[in-house]
């Protein structure tokens, strides 16, 4: 019995790259929750125009790194988030002005909305793969470990290591304060207030003197604010691949439902559970179990429920459950 | 008579089609209550909707302090002075009491927090709730908050759709008592009620409508004590 050996690895192997995944999807699905809070659809290109804020981003990148411009220690694509995140807002509000505006002013259903969107997402997955390529991108520099499993072991002489790359706390952190910065804004601003006034109650806003106009573009600068981060940190913390950002909605739109459709915390709690629910059920267990059970029980077998490449059945089948048995969400959103 | 401070005159006009409203005519004076009363259907909030600008009108004028305001949509309406509750959805239900005031003081650029100490002294249970979701608060309550949220603009006129719809009838009481009070501070309330004989006991005037046409127009003691309307419209 050696627990501590088994929870280092549980941290290394689940924990740890669980929260920030987490963290990334949470952002993501803040998002999808604000935009159909505001603009009552679901945002189906999320995750293309995700790809394609990020490939501003790492253009970006490229260019400060050919500049010889860094950072130090930190990805140099901290300094060009701020390009990826105004590109991607004005893309947003031209999609806005071109697309979605329209059917605000003939009232159209939702399910045109969503269509609409879809249309958007094909548009823009085609931009994405003109500037970018279908292929995968690497564009992380910096320093890769703040901790590295050997150092871990050296220092603390135990079997199992542990590795924290700076990706992922970086991810933590910057997540942190974006959710922090965006519960201030909704709970302490003027025009947080006038946002959730109006995914509330729009006909009683507008009553009361909300210009509908402000909340929306309000909403979609938040969005694509949201958008970039969870872009560039999956993209730091994994790899980048447009077609891997698309798949990234289902993930997305289940932290959203799970969590509540059209609230935030929802969202991030959501975002959490989907990401721990996908690590946990996919990995293979023996490594903890070794250490945990007596002399002569060791598992044979991997103790793995479903092979890795099956995570996505693993947030389809949360989504389903929830969508069956607590359509409202966990924090009673509303139902699709 | 001097011109009333709103009044919409011989509105004739529906929501396309055919016409719902037929010359009629709805005035309120200065710190007095007006109440439209009658059987379903008979046009009542479509009256006061045609006056708040939410129906367009054929025929017809509303004025707003001898203005014509017959062009204005709603919203412009608010900021010229008008208020209005509607009947259901009136209110923010996840936000707090006092983030729903706030809202309502939305268009105002100066500082709204003595009117906000007013609609709490008006209402001080609202004081007491007031970081609590007003989703989560009773009928009647939400109803406070609902007239609350339209006085932060401090309406010359406030208009009120049913306010006691689905409120037990202590808490109607009490509704009427606070929009008395409205009125004594120099607000005009222009009210469309279901409950007639109640409604009809504290308005300064009454408008029975039928069938989109004014029927009877009188005071408020006036209309209770007339044996015509009693039979037709207050049973007996």
């Amino acid at each position: 019995m050696e627990p501590i050996n088994a929870f280092v690895a549980l941290s290394n192997f689940v924990l740890i790259p669980a929260f920030a995944y987490g963290s990334q999807i949470a952002l993501g699905a803040l998002g999808i929750t604000l935009i159909y809070g505001i603009l009552r659809f679901a945002h189906f290109a999320h995750g293309d125009i995700m790809a394609l804020g990020t490939g501003i981003v790492i253009l970006t990148t490229w260019g400060l790194q050919a500049q010889g411009i860094g950072l130090g220690p930190f990805p140099t694509a901290l300094l060009a988030l701020p390009v990826g995140i105004l590109g991607t807002i004005l893309y947003l509000l031209a999609a806005d002005r071109m697309v979605y505006r329209f059917y605000r002013k003939v009232k159209a259903k939702p399910m045109t909305f969503v269509m609409a969107s879809l249309g958007v997402m094909f548009v823009t997955n085609g931009i994405t793969r003109l500037i970018m390529g279908p292929s995968e991108e690497r564009f992380d520099d910096g320093e890769r470990f703040i901790i590295s499993v050997r150092e871990f072991r050296d220092w603390t002489g135990l079997a199992e290591g542990l590795a924290l790359r700076s990706a992922q706390a970086l991810t933590i952190v910057v997540a942190l304060v974006a959710m922090v910065f965006l519960f201030w804004f909704l709970n302490r601003t003027r025009s947080g207030k006038s946002m959730r006034a109006y995914s509330d109650n729009e006909d009683l806003a507008l009553l009361s003197g909300i210009n509908p106009e402000r909340v929306v573009v309000i909403t979609w600068a938040i969005a694509g604010t949201l958008m970039v981060l969870a872009g560039t940190l999956y993209g730091l913390d994994k790899s980048y691949r447009p077609f891997t950002y698309f798949q990234l909605l289902l993930p997305f739109f289940a932290a959203a439902i799970v969590g509540g459709l059209g609230n935030p915390m929802g969202a991030i709690i959501g975002g959490y559970v989907v990401a721990f629910a996908e690590m946990g059920i996919t990995y293979a267990w023996r490594r903890v179990v070794v250490y945990l059970a007596p002399e002569g029980w060791e598992p044979t077998g991997l103790m793995q429920i479903l092979p890795v490449d099956y995570k996505f059945a693993v947030t389809f089948g949360i989504l389903v459950l929830v969508l069956i048995f607590r359509p409202t969400g966990i924090f009673k959103g509303r139902t699709l | 008579m001097s011109e009333p401070v709103l009044i919409g005159e011989a509105m004739t006009g529906g929501y396309g089609g055919a016409d719902i409203l037929h010359s009629c005519t709805i005035a309120v004076e200065k710190g007095e209550i007006a109440v439209i009363v009658g059987p379903n259907g008979a046009g009542k909030s479509t009256a006061m909707k045609a006056v708040f600008g939410m129906l367009k009108l054929r025929e017809g004028q509303v004025r707003l302090l001898g203005e014509d305001i017959s062009a204005l949509t709603p919203q412009a309406r608010v900021r010229k002075g008008m208020g209005f509750v509607p009947q259901t959805a009136n209110i923010f239900p996840s936000m707090t009491v006092e983030e729903n005031l706030e809202m309502g003081a939305f268009i105002r650029e100066d500082n709204f927090r003595e009117t906000m100490a007013q609609v709490f002294e008006l209402f001080p249970i609202l004081r007491e709730k007031r970081r609590q979701a007003a989703g989560e608060l009773s009928g009647g309550q939400r109803q406070q908050v609902a007239v609350g949220r339209a006085l932060m603009t401090k309406p010359t006129v406030l208009m009120l759709d049913e306010p006691t719809a689905g409120v037990s009838p202590i808490v109607m009481d009490e509704l009427f008592d606070r929009i008395i009070e409205v009125a004594r501070t120099g607000i005009s309330i222009l009210m469309v009620e279901q409950n007639a004989r109640q409604a009809l006991a504290i308005a300064d005037k009454g408008y029975v409508l039928v069938q989109g046409r004014n029927r009877y127009t009188d005071t408020g003691q006036a209309l209770l004590a007339d044996p015509e309307v009693r039979k037709s419209f207050l049973g007996g």
